[in-house]
Formats: C-alpha cells, sequence, structure tokens
C-alpha cells in the first residue's frame, strides 16, 4: 500500500463516496445529534453501540463525505445492520430525512465496497432467485419433498445447518409449509365486482406472498370484490422491487419498476391495490426510484399516486358489506404493526379501524408496537443474530398482551413472527386483516 | 500534582485487558467508529475517546475501572449519550464506559413501591413496566424516551413533573457503586430514610465525577386517580408569568407548569404539527394538575379562572390520555425541534426566581438583539427553569464562539438575579467556567476535597464541573491556580 503524500487528505485507498447521489450534506446538518432515534432502532436496541443506530450512522456518512473515514468494513457493517425500518423517521423531532441518508448510501457501498466472497454469494442467491416467483417455483418442488420427508425437524433440532452458516440456518428456518396451491397463479385475470361496480382496481400479489400466502391474496380479492371493486391482475407482474431497492441494487431495481409500471399500461385502473407492506412502501417509491429516467419519470408519478394498501384503501372508501362476528364470544386480537407501513407509509390508524368493525373483536394494544419485529425484508437472513434477538422480542411482546390472535398485514413480519412463536412453543393463530375481513363477510367462523 | 503529562500510552496491552473482561465484542476500538463517541447531545465540544468499553454487569464495570486505575488512564461514563452539558464528553486518551448494555430491570417491588435497574436501561421504560399495575416513575426529563436512568443519577435530572414530585434524587433510595479505585460499594437502602450522611445525595447530580451507578434503587409512585392537563395562551409571556405566580399563591400545587414563548411555539407547529398551540399567541402555559377526581376538578376550575383573570384567550383542558399526550408533546419536543429552524442550537439551562421572569426575559430579548441570534425560550415555570434556545449556524466561522459568550451572559444574569448556572442539565464541559460566577473560592475549595474523598487519582470524568486552566482561558487559568492551592488539581 502507498502512503498518502498528503495525509488527512482523502486519498485513494481511504475509498468514499462517488458522485453519483452521495448522502446529501444538507440532510445530514438537519440532525441535531439529540438521539432521540436511538429509542427506537431496533439494531441499536440489540447491538447498543452507537454506530449501530441512526444517529451514529448519520455520523459516519459525514465522516466519510468529509474524508473523515473510509466507506470500509468498519463502517460498511453499521450501515447494513439497519433494518430499514425507518422507525427513526417516525420519532425524530427534527425531521431528519434518515430513508433518503440511508438509501443514498446503499448503493454507494454496493458500487465501491467489495464485499467478502460468502457474503457476495448469499446476497446474489437472494437477489437472484427472491425477486423472481417462477425462479423460486422452480425450487418449490425439492421443497415440498425435503419438508415432507422430516429435514426441517432434524436441521432445527441438530442446529447442523446453523452451525454451517448461520444465514442459511436462519433461511431455512423462516420456511413455510409448503402447499401444492403454490405452484401455479390461480386467479384470472379480471375478476367481476359484486353488486354495483364502484371502483376497478389492479391487484398486486407480490412474490412471496404469491407463494406461500396465496390465501391471502384469495382473501384480499373476494374483499374487494364484495365492495364492489372489479379487480384486474395482469398476468404480466412481476416483483415490486422491495427486495433489491432495500439493499442497494439500484438497476436491479429500477428494471423491475418498469416491468411493473409496463403491466399496469393500459388496464385503466382507478387505484393499484397491494397486501405487504414492504412492497406497497416501495411502489409508492416509483417516482423517486425513477427519477432519472426521462422515459419512466412521468409514468411511475402517476403509477406511485394509484397505490394504495388494501387496508388504507378499505378505510378510504368505506365497507359495504355486512360483518358477522369470528368466534361465538369476545376476540381478544393484537395488530401487529409492520415498520412499512407504520413508519413507511404512516398507516396505522385504518388497519385498527377496519378490524375493529368486525362485532365481537377487542383490539389490544402491545408494548413498543413501533419496533421492528426483526424480519425487515432478507434482513433475518443477512443478519440472523440481531433478527432473532427482535422476533423473540416481539413474540413476547405481542403475546404479553393476552390476544388470542395475532392480525399481521406483511408477509415478512407473519413469517418471522410464526418461526418465533414455534421457538417458544406458543400456538396463537397469526392472519392477515384481510383474511379476517374475509372470514367476517363471508359469515364463517374462525375455529369452525 | 499528578498531572497526566502527554504520554505515549500503548493502548494494545490494554484492550488486550478490556476483551478480556468483557469479550471482543464489547470493545470498540476502531477510528471510524470511535467517531461516533466523540460527543454527546451538545455537539459543540467534541473529543475522540482511545477505546470505548460496553460491560454488562456491575463486576465488568468493576474490572475495566480497575484496569484504568492501574495504568493511571482517565475514563469517562456514558449512557444514552443524550446529555446537554457535555457531561460525557471523552476527554483525550480516555476510556469511555457505556452502559448501553446494562439494560435489565433487576426486581420490580410493587409492595415497596420500588424498582431495582441497571444504569442503562431508558427512563420511561421503567414507568412501562409498572404502569399495568397503576404505578409510574416521576421523573420525566424531556428526552425521557431515551435518556438512561444511570445518566439521570449523573445530571440528576428533573422533568415537567419535578414541580411537584421533586428530582431524581427525591427518587433514588439506594445506589450499587464502582468508584474510581475499582471498588464495589453499596450506600443509601431501599427504604427512604437512612441515618449518617446522606452520601446517595452526595453521588445524585455529581456528573461522573466520583464513579458510576451500577445498580440504582428507584422509587415508583401510585398513577393519581385524575389527571388534567390545561392550555392557556396569552398575547402577552408577563401575563402567562403571573398566572404562574397566582396559581403557585393560591395554594395549588400542579404536577407541572411550563411556559413556551412564540418562537418555540412556531418551532414545534412546524415539526410536529399537533396544531394544539396557537401560533399567534405570545406565550402558552401548560399546567398539569393529578390527584384525586374531586381535587382535580376543583384545581381545574380554579386554575382556569386564574387565567382568565391574567388575560388568558382560551383554555383548552384534556382529561383524557391521549389527548392529555398531544398537548404535552409539543412541549417534549421542543429542543429538538429548534433544530428544524435552524443548523444549529445551543440550549442554555439556568434558573431564577419565578417573580423576575418578565424582567429576566426581557433581558434576554435585548442580549438577542445584541448579539444578532434569535432565541426561543421554554420554561420550567413552576420552579423557575429557564432554557433559552440560541439558534445559530455552526458552519459560520466564530459563530460558536460568539453563541457560548451569549450563553454565558444568560447565565451570568441567572446568577445576577438570585438564581443557579443549572436547573437539570449539570454543568458538564459547558458551564464549568462560569462556576465562579455562583461559588466562592471556599465553596469550590470544600467540593474540590468531597472529590477527592472518592476520586483521588482525578481519573473518573476530569475536567468537568470545576474551572480548569487550559479551558477557562487564561484570566480564569491565574485566578483559579491561586484559588486552590492546597488542592491537587488534574
Amino acid at each position: 500500500m502507498q502512503i498518502s503524500e498528503k495525509p488527512g487528505i482523502n486519498s485513494d485507498n481511504l475509498g468514499g463516496f462517488d458522485a453519483n447521489h452521495p448522502p446529501d450534506p444538507k440532510l445530514i446538518d438537519t440532525c441535531v445529534h439529540c438521539g432521540f432515534c436511538l429509542s427506537t432502532c431496533p439494531s441499536y436496541r440489540v447491538i447498543g453501540k452507537e454506530m449501530d443506530s441512526p444517529r451514529g450512522r448519520i455520523y459516519l456518512m459525514d465522516a466519510i463525505n468529509e474524508g473523515e473515514a473510509p466507506l470500509g468494513e468498519g463502517t460498511v457493517q453499521h450501515f447494513d445492520s439497519c433494518l430499514g425500518c425507518l422507525a427513526c423517521v417516525t420519532t425524530c423531532p427534527s425531521g431528519v430525512q434518515y430513508d433518503k441518508l440511508i438509501a443514498a448510501t446503499r448503493p454507494q457501498i454496493e458500487r465501491n465496497y467489495s464485499r467478502s466472497l460468502p457474503d457476495k454469494l448469499v446476497r446474489q442467491l437472494i437477489f437472484n432467485l427472491f425477486p423472481y416467483p417462477n425462479r423460486l417455483r422452480v425450487l418449490l418442488a425439492p421443497l415440498l419433498i425435503y419438508q415432507k420427508l422430516g429435514f426441517p425437524k432434524f436441521f432445527r433440532a441438530t442446529g447442523l445447518l446453523k452451525q454451517i452458516s448461520p444465514r442459511l440456518g436462519a433461511m431455512e428456518s423462516i420456511l413455510p409449509n409448503v402447499t401444492l396451491k403454490a405452484f401455479r397463479d390461480t386467479l384470472p385475470e379480471v375478476i367481476p365486482a359484486e353488486g354495483k361496480k364502484r371502483y376497478r382496481v389492479g391487484v398486486i400479489l407480490g412474490c412471496v406472498q404469491r407463494l406461500f400466502f396465496s390465501k391471502v391474496n384469495d382473501a384480499t380479492v373476494r374483499v374487494l370484490t364484495a365492495n364492489g371493486c372489479e379487480v384486474v391482475i395482469p398476468k404480466s407482474q412481476g416483483c415490486c422491487a422491495a427486495l433489491p431497492e432495500h439493499q442497494g441494487q439500484k438497476e436491479q431495481a429500477q428494471a423491475l419498476a418498469r416491468q411493473m409500471i409496463d403491466s399496469f399500461e393500459g388496464t385503466g385502473v382507478d387505484f393499484v391495490i397491494i397486501n405487504a407492506a414492504g412492497c406497497g412502501h416501495t411502489l409508492k417509491e416509483y417516482a423517486h426510484i425513477l427519477e432519472d429516467d426521462p422515459n419512466y419519470r412521468e409514468k411511475a408519478k402517476e403509477f406511485a399516486g394509484k397505490v394504495k394498501d388494501a387496508q388504507e384503501f378499505l378505510a378510504l372508501v368505506g365497507l359495504t358489506t355486512k360483518l358477522s362476528p369470528l368466534t361465538d364470544g369476545e376476540l381478544t386480537l393484537v395488530y401487529q404493526d409492520a415498520c412499512h407501513l407504520l413508519h413507511g407509509q404512516k398507516i396505522s390508524v385504518q388497519p385498527r379501524q377496519l378490524l375493529r368493525q368486525i362485532p365481537g373483536v377487542k383490539l389490544r394494544e402491545p408494548i413498543d408496537a413501533a419496533l421492528c419485529c426483526g424480519s425487515a425484508g432478507v434482513y433475518n437472513m443477512l443478519q440472523p443474530e440481531v433478527a432473532d434477538e427482535l422476533g423473540q422480542q416481539k413474540v413476547d411482546n405481542l403475546l404479553n398482551t393476552g390476544a388470542e390472535l395475532i392480525a399481521s398485514a406483511n408477509p415478512g413480519c407473519t413469517l418471522q413472527i410464526s418461526k418465533h412463536l414455534q421457538l417458544q412453543g406458543k400456538e396463537v393463530p397469526i392472519m392477515h386483516p384481510m383474511e379476517l375481513l374475509d372470514y367476517s363477510i363471508r359469515g364463517v367462523k374462525l375455529y369452525e | 500534582m499528578i498531572i497526566q503529562e502527554k504520554q505515549q500510552i500503548n493502548w494494545q496491552p490494554i484492550i488486550k485487558q478490556f476483551e478480556d473482561v468483557v469479550g471482543k465484542n464489547g470493545v470498540v476500538q476502531r477510528r471510524e467508529e470511535l467517531l461516533t463517541y466523540e460527543c454527546d447531545g451538545l455537539t459543540s465540544y467534541r473529543q475522540r475517546p482511545a477505546v470505548v468499553v460496553l460491560p454488562r454487569t456491575t463486576e465488568q464495570v468493576a474490572e475495566a475501572v480497575k484496569i484504568c486505575d492501574r495504568n493511571q488512564i482517565p475514563w469517562v461514563a456514558r449512557g444514552a449519550g443524550t446529555g446537554l452539558s457535555g457531561g460525557a464528553l471523552p476527554v483525550e486518551n480516555c476510556v469511555l464506559i457505556v452502559t448501553a448494555l446494562m439494560k435489565k430491570i433487576l426486581e420490580i417491588d410493587l409492595e415497596n413501591q420500588r424498582v431495582v435497574v441497571q444504569p442503562g436501561v431508558i427512563n420511561n421504560w421503567v414507568t412501562q413496566a409498572v404502569s399495568g399495575a397503576g404505578f409510574y416513575y416521576a421523573p420525566d426529563p424531556s428526552s425521557q424516551i431515551v435518556c438512561s436512568i444511570g445518566g439521570n443519577v449523573a445530571e440528576n435530572s428533573g422533568g415537567v413533573h419535578c414541580l411537584k414530585y421533586g428530582v431524581t434524587t427525591n427518587h433514588v433510595l439506594g445506589l450499587k457503586l464502582v468508584l474510581p479505585d475499582g471498588s464495589i460499594v453499596d450506600v443509601g437502602s431501599s427504604v427512604p430514610e437512612m441515618p449518617g450522611y446522606d452520601i446517595t445525595g452526595l453521588f445524585v447530580g455529581s456528573e461522573g465525577t466520583l464513579g458510576i451507578a451500577t445498580e440504582i434503587t428507584l422509587r415508583i409512585l401510585k398513577t393519581a386517580e385524575s389527571i388534567c392537563v390545561l392550555l392557556a395562551d396569552f398575547t402577552n409571556i408577563e401575563a402567562a408569568g403571573a398566572s404562574v405566580s397566582d396559581i403557585i399563591g393560591s395554594g395549588i400545587i400542579p404536577a407541572g407548569m411550563e411556559i413556551m414563548d412564540n418562537l418555540s411555539i412556531n418551532a414545534v407547529e412546524d415539526v410536529v404539527a399537533t396544531g394544539c398551540y396557537p401560533r399567534d399567541a405570545a406565550a402558552i402555559l401548560l399546567v398539569e394538575v393529578d390527584g384525586l377526581e374531586v381535587e382535580v376538578a376543583a384545581n381545574k376550575k380554579r386554575i382556569a379562572e386564574i387565567c382568565t383573570k391574567n388575560g388568558a384567550r382560551s383554555i383548552t383542558t384534556a382529561n383524557d390520555l391521549e389527548t392529555r399526550l398531544k398537548l404535552w408533546k409539543g412541549r417534549k419536543a421542543a429542543f429538538a425541534a429548534a433544530g428544524h429552524m435552524s443548523p444549529d442550537y445551543y440550549v442554555q439551562d439556568g434558573v431564577i426566581p419565578r417573580t423576575q421572569l418578565s424582567f429576566v426575559l426581557q433581558e434576554i430579548e435585548n442580549l438577542s438583539q445584541k448579539y444578532g441570534y434569535r432565541i426561543a425560550n421554554v420554561f420550567h415555570a413552576g420552579d423557575g427553569n429557564l432554557h433559552p434556545l440560541i439558534l445559530y449556524d455552526n458552519s459560520v466561522p466564530g459563530a460558536l464562539e460568539k453563541v457560548e459568550e451569549l450563553g454565558g451572559d444568560i447565565l451570568k444574569l441567572c446568577v445576577k438575579v438570585g438564581g443557579s448556572l443549572s436547573g437539570e442539565h449539570g454543568i458538564g464541559a459547558d458551564k464549568k467556567c462560569y462556576m465562579p460566577e455562583m461559588f466562592t473560592e471556599i465553596d469550590l475549595e470544600t467540593m474540590q476535597w468531597v472529590r477527592q474523598v472518592f476520586n483521588p487519582k482525578g481519573l473518573a470524568n476530569p475536567g468537568k464541573i470545576f474551572p480548569t486552566p487550559r479551558t477557562c482561558g487564561e484570566a480564569a487559568n491565574a485566578q483559579s491556580a491561586k484559588q486552590f492551592e492546597s488542592v491537587e488539581r488534574f
């Protein structure tokens, strides 16, 4: 290594950000270092170090901008530890736009920092698999056999996979049960509204949701049509781009966003409905993701303007259907706030409003509701230790409310919480609010 | 004199010793990572520590302190790093002992109304842990969602409710301490009254200069049967001040009483946008009363009458939790909201006699004009604790020095009218040079002797509270060197 001729000045071996949208110093300057963000930061809660808090990360971004710190292992690991839950943005009394800062930092890391080989491989596996439902499906058959032969029990009991690679162990441990329904999309392209047609809406199926939670999509479509919506589901739709976007894979995210916009072109829908929190947040960000693309800039803005979370939409237009009780007596529910709804889209009241309309439902509130469950997209696969501690805390807090059922509006949270419920030997069911509404509309009791 | 001369410390073997105590994961030593620890909530002073140690138990703290003691290394304790007087500011070549991982609530004894916590437990976690059973922890600094109990003990923190219930020291029953020689001692007890010297009282508010608290026994209180918040808005700040005096004069002791001036009202409305505080008001007065239903109802009526008599334009009241929190939200966010109005802000913390409010605010306004910086005022009106927020831009060369001078003038003003240098933020690094404004040589020497007893080598949080020649300028240097001839200085 050559020693810099001018000590203290950003030299070649002290790699920093490149000139392509580095974290904006103006946004950094709005941070007054009060530390309020530490209270709702899940990574700080577990790790306890200043560098793993939003305040610390902003300090590091500033130091890298100023050439006082390198974009290297000592800084990158602390950006990687961020779950991207955006709780700090909600908490910050100075209005610091940390979401923009971390989103600007992540592509910088991918471009200017060389990850270790195992890290690279795991990330490539994730980015080449999860955003492509058809590739995931290829894996389903061996997975089904794997599960039927009882391997999960073996691996989980012996902890063998975890010993080989904690990340592979984590991936395995959140695997939901594969059912035969997962192998193909069963919903038609256009489903008519029941009764008088109020709206024509598009529905995005999601990747994980489509494969592992197809019944949530079925329920969502039934709830929408029952409430006067004609539903359009273009076959050409792919991944919403949330996964690559959250990990700084900018080009992949842009390509997927363009594909999604194209698939809804000419469908004439009033709204585009999504029932997964993480996807919804990214879909609403399309204008920002494609801001540098002159051909798509305007289309992206228009598309993003139509995107509504399923619960946000229903609370907005109102339910027209009659709702029946889900159980014979009272049903105590706890609603689990997904970060990308609560912090990312500022949606917290609407799901509760809808659930309260179901006769007999009593809503309970957990402590630390605003704290991430540790799922955070693919975070629980990349940072399993932190994710596990958060998952365990979340399950404790949810169960401490004494609720009989957990309502969760995001597949990631649902997988993570199910895993930790199972680890703690608890048999509390977890369902999407759309499923609960669907049961209630159809007059079906939960435990029949 | 045992002054630590600038010497080359060989850190590698020392770091190895720390790693043996807290594990590799409990030590931060990379240069870029240490940068994030160079300041607390007060960013105008920065100093990178040599190493950061994160213990989890009393024993680990004791071992870490012993390593410092053996190697003659100064150390500074830090909790959540939200302090506003630079109390957790590192000194050159020091070890920063961070309590963020000491976050266990060790014992909850509801019958005897006490809770034992580790120092890294966050202030409002205590209330959260006992609220289900109808209890709460009274001291509530504005940063209560994030500040740690350890830091509260070090700074003797207050909060909006300390008017009726007292500050941290009134709620700490006992402490387990690690003294600067690494010994572990217990002071106080689990009952409120103890014969002999009040060592617990001495330790609370000692700003990390006497040792580090590793277990804290707190008193918790039963939640009041009824709580009501009144918000009155005034077209002049004197009327708000007069209402405060009249309320206390009538024999009511509200749980809290706060005044915010027009600039701070607009600052918080810009950020939290609750729409509760009228933007055109010269001042708002927030009063919280608690107690039995009948008592609260009667007091609420009387307070409303007093405010109206003094010219309040409108009065809003809230009994339910959600609305009460909404009324308080702006006040709680006042400091950080100042950051939204201006690139930087400098918060002062002084105490004045309530009766001097109008005069002092006018003088602050004059100082604001003279120096050319805007000043927003929030005020724990019941106990005269004033928080002027000076708005400035640190990127302008020389601005910080001017602002510090302005802050100093405000503090001197507070002392001149019979008040004090600090209500609740502590002296820390920020206000030590003003100590001679308030205390005589003999006062300060007496305090130094107390410190000597606990901290004879001066390794625990050196350079805080007391004026030091290097930082307090040449004039102070000459003066203070004479002041403590018989006391060793660090």
